[in-house]
């Protein structure tokens, strides 16, 4: 009897993930202790794109998000792919522990959910989703998301102001509890390809020392955010 | 079959229940016949200690109806703040949504395990929580925080892992005389009501410590941990 009726479950999933559009409300939370989230992009698209791979070298539009915080390029690339996408839910900066929630309506192809932005101050850090399957069947569900590194520029941590593609540095500490003076961490990036994250170092000194960041409050562990999606 | 001794057995539970009143009141209860026996749910909860050199503190482990414990970017309630300050559970047990709360006796030590039963009587409880300290840090807890046992049958279980949290009443300064725990000689204090942190519950960035270019810590690269730093297993066994 309850085998029949997974079975039968089964098939209406199964018919409805190639017939009918969904809508979903999207909430990402910041988990971290001191890290600021820039511009969420999302976007449900198909499996013929994903916004960043791991093991891949990043592409351009994606070095835009991870050094700058510049969503604009990763945006137009999913919507040439025909993609469903939601621009800055948040209206800016998502501070640590604060949420936003969003909703999206998705086209019947688009199955795949990404999710990306860029974490603050970091050289090219980010969190990211890549091409999570959406449940075709109504209900709250709910991930943990782990921070990414572009591998695209060395994380001198250096705070300079440095958002551009190809500008070393990083942009700004938002919570206002950077240092400067830092000589930096490293200048090398040899692995030019998107990887976990290894975590910011920082130091005690605000003045000087190898890095612009506070070592007991720019930080992290993963998850870095939460994500849940309502499936109506 | 399940299902319906289930449902049975939730018929039966107020008619004898009825019936005890109705006895006591007509005085003289017969001897020998059947008293009402209260229902009893007890459930197992095992918590193992992941890290390296992070001891537990004593495990609060608690049923409740209602509320939680925690939540990322809310306020850290006293009873948590005390805890994860201190390792002092004594006021988490006594908070208001606590039908049933047990402390383990003792620390838990890093890959230890222990068993703790928690009951109660005549009522399924619909959360489990457990909340225990990082002792050698600021304000560091890991636990679980309401998991939904509500339908858990006899003899099911479910196992979880966890990380930490900082409950964000603490700045992490990781200076001797603000760890509790061993790695202070357990001279540091534990709970003080000022709260010089971002004061909301987040996820925990770990520790720096001495090791790692903190220069005032009293930590080493024996303290620090990663995520998940609890395993909890929970088995209803009555």
């Amino acid at each position: 009897m309850k085998l029949q009726a997974f079975i039968v479950g089964l098939a209406c999933a199964t018919t409805s993930a190639f017939t009918s559009a969904q809508q979903l409300e999207i909430t990402v939370t910041n988990l971290t202790h001191g890290i600021h989230f820039t511009p969420i992009l999302i976007g449900a698209h198909d499996d013929s794109m994903h916004v960043f791979k791991v093991g891949e070298q990043a592409s351009a539009q994606l070095q835009m998000m991870a050094e700058g915080g510049d969503i604009s390029g990763l945006s137009q690339m999913l919507s040439s792919s025909n993609a469903d996408v939601v621009e800055n839910p948040a209206a800016g900066l998502l501070a640590p522990t604060m949420s936003t929630t969003t909703m999206l309506n998705t086209a019947d192809s688009n199955s795949y959910l990404s999710v990306v932005a860029m974490m603050l101050p970091t050289n090219d850090g980010f969190i990211g989703v890549n091409s999570w399957m959406i449940p075709t069947e109504p209900g709250s569900y709910t991930f943990n998301v782990n921070a990414y590194d572009a591998g695209t520029e060395a994380n001198d941590e250096i705070i300079n102001g440095g958002g551009a593609v190809g500008t070393p540095g990083i942009p700004i500490a938002p919570g206002g509890n950077g240092g400067s003076g830092a000589s930096g961490v490293t200048m090398d990036e040899t692995t030019p390809y998107v990887h976990i994250h290894r975590g910011s170092l920082g130091d005690d000194d605000l003045t000087a020392g190898k890095s612009d960041l506070d070592n007991t409050v720019h930080r992290w562990l993963n998850p870095v955010a939460r994500i849940t999606v309502v499936v109506n | 079959m399940k299902l319906f001794k289930y449902t049975l057995c939730l018929l039966t539970v107020p008619v004898i229940l009825l019936s005890g009143c109705n006895d006591s009141s007509n005085s003289a209860p017969i001897k020998g016949e059947m008293k009402p026996t209260p229902v009893t749910y007890k459930y197992q909860v095992i918590v193992q200690n992941l890290t390296y050199g992070q001891p537990f503190s004593p495990l609060a482990v608690v049923l409740h109806d209602e509320g939680d414990f925690w939540q990322i970017g809310n306020t850290a309630s006293l009873e948590l703040e005390n805890l994860a300050e201190s390792g002092d559970n004594t006021m988490l047990l006594a908070a208001n949504n606590v039908l049933s709360g047990v402390s383990s006796e003792d620390i838990l030590m890093p890959s230890i395990s222990q068993s703790v039963e928690i009951t109660l009587d005549d009522h399924q409880a619909s959360y489990l929580s457990v909340v225990t300290m990082l002792v050698n840090t600021n304000d560091a807890f890991t636990g679980i925080n309401a998991l939904d046992i509500s339908s858990l049958a006899v003899g099911e279980s479910i196992s979880l892992m966890a990380g930490s949290y900082d409950a964000g009443t603490e700045k992490n300064t990781e200076l001797q005389d603000t760890i509790p725990g061993p790695a202070s000689g357990g001279t540091g204090e534990g709970f003080n009501a000022t709260r010089d942190d971002i004061d909301l519950v987040t996820m925990h960035p770990g520790v720096v410590t001495l090791d790692d270019g903190l220069s005032t810590s009293v930590l080493t690269q024996a303290h620090r941990f990663d995520n998940p730093t609890i395993q909890v297993s929970v088995s209803r066994i009555e």
